[in-house]
């Protein structure tokens, strides 16, 4: 039962953080060097994000078929593909690289 | 949700759309993961209901499955969480929406309703993007994490589907139209390079923030350097 507790104190985190960012006062979110610093952190958080998914196992790093759905995906993109092909694109290129016995 | 935002199928309500699917199905893997990590079925479903951002839930599984406490996996979650405030701050800049309609913008903040938001160049398609998005991988996320969590054994490694590999290339379709010049570029790189040197380090979460942090660092750089030369 206890991890109840930790799953809705979680839920309840993560959530007052999600609304945090709607308290700041608008006057100061309209100064152009917030909205410039919110656009460079989106870039930066999605990089990291796509890299964390492409390398990360836990806390190790691992070199997998995760990589082959990157460059799938990238040459997806670079072919200017709707996006729900660039994901599958990347599903598919993990799939054939672990029935090839990659990782 | 104003009446008005959803009547046709404008671009940003066909990339929400898009996403929707395309990362939503992905909870079938959050399901089967959740489950084999310890939790029970209903955990699983209210970690997607009530939590509803992907990074935080599977840091949450993954320190409890690692065998982890309770309170770790609280922190984790959180400190994967602190991304939606950025994000927040970003859409209340753009978007100017109504106090009445935050609590609700508040749990659909994430990172794919964001990214669909700012890609778009005007006030209404924005508007559009966001609750698409939102909306729509509120439902999918949840539809198939009930499925993952129900069939995860019946359905294997989700990882034999090649679901780890979707979410490389749904973040990499995010980040990708971003990249259109020599600053955004650098930025990703350095946030990247950033990312990897430190998931060995620190526990599952941090990297991100600390590529945040990087970022930040940089941008000020640029920021208060272009100032002084002027």
């Amino acid at each position: 039962m206890s991890l109840w507790v930790w799953v809705l104190l979680a839920a309840f985190a993560t959530y007052a953080l999600k609304v945090s960012g709607y308290l700041l006062p608008q006057a100061w979110l309209d100064r152009p060097p917030v909205t410039e610093l919110a656009g460079t952190l989106t870039v930066g958080l999605l990089s990291s994000l796509t890299a964390i998914n492409t390398v990360a196992t836990g806390q190790a790093l691992a070199v997998d078929s995760r990589l082959l759905s990157l460059l799938a995906g990238a040459i997806a993109l670079k072919l200017k593909a709707p996006y729900i092909v660039v994901v599958i694109a990347g599903a598919a290129a993990a799939a054939i690289g672990r029935r090839l016995g990659l990782a | 949700m104003p009446a008005n935002s959803t009547s046709r199928l404008t671009p940003a309500v066909r990339m929400g759309v898009s996403i929707s699917i395309a990362v939503g199905v992905y909870g079938i893997s959050f399901g089967a993961l959740s489950v084999a990590a310890g939790l029970s079925v209903w955990q699983t479903v209210a970690l997607s209901a009530l939590m509803f951002t992907g990074g935080s839930q599977f840091a949450f599984i993954a320190v409890i499955g690692g065998g982890g406490t309770g309170a770790a996996a609280l922190a984790a979650a959180t400190l994967l969480g602190v991304r939606n405030g950025i994000y927040g701050m970003q859409l209340k800049a753009l978007l100017r929406p109504p106090g009445k309609l935050i609590p609700l913008m508040g749990q659909l903040t994430i990172d794919e309703s964001t990214a669909t938001a700012v890609a778009q160049e005007d006030h209404d398609e924005r508007v559009r993007g966001f609750w698409t998005a939102g909306a729509g991988v509120y439902v999918m996320w949840n539809a198939f994490t009930l499925l993952g969590a129900l069939a995860g054994n019946a359905i294997g490694d989700p990882k034999l589907w090649g679901l780890d590999g979707a979410a490389v290339a749904a973040f990499l379709g995010l980040l990708w139209p971003r990249l259109t010049a020599k600053d955004p570029i650098a930025v990703a790189i350095i946030a990247a390079v950033a990312t990897i040197a430190m998931v060995p380090l620190v526990p599952p979460g941090i990297p991100v923030l600390v590529a945040a942090a990087v970022t930040a660092a940089v941008w000020a750089w640029r920021h208060f350097g272009r100032k002084a030369a002027a």
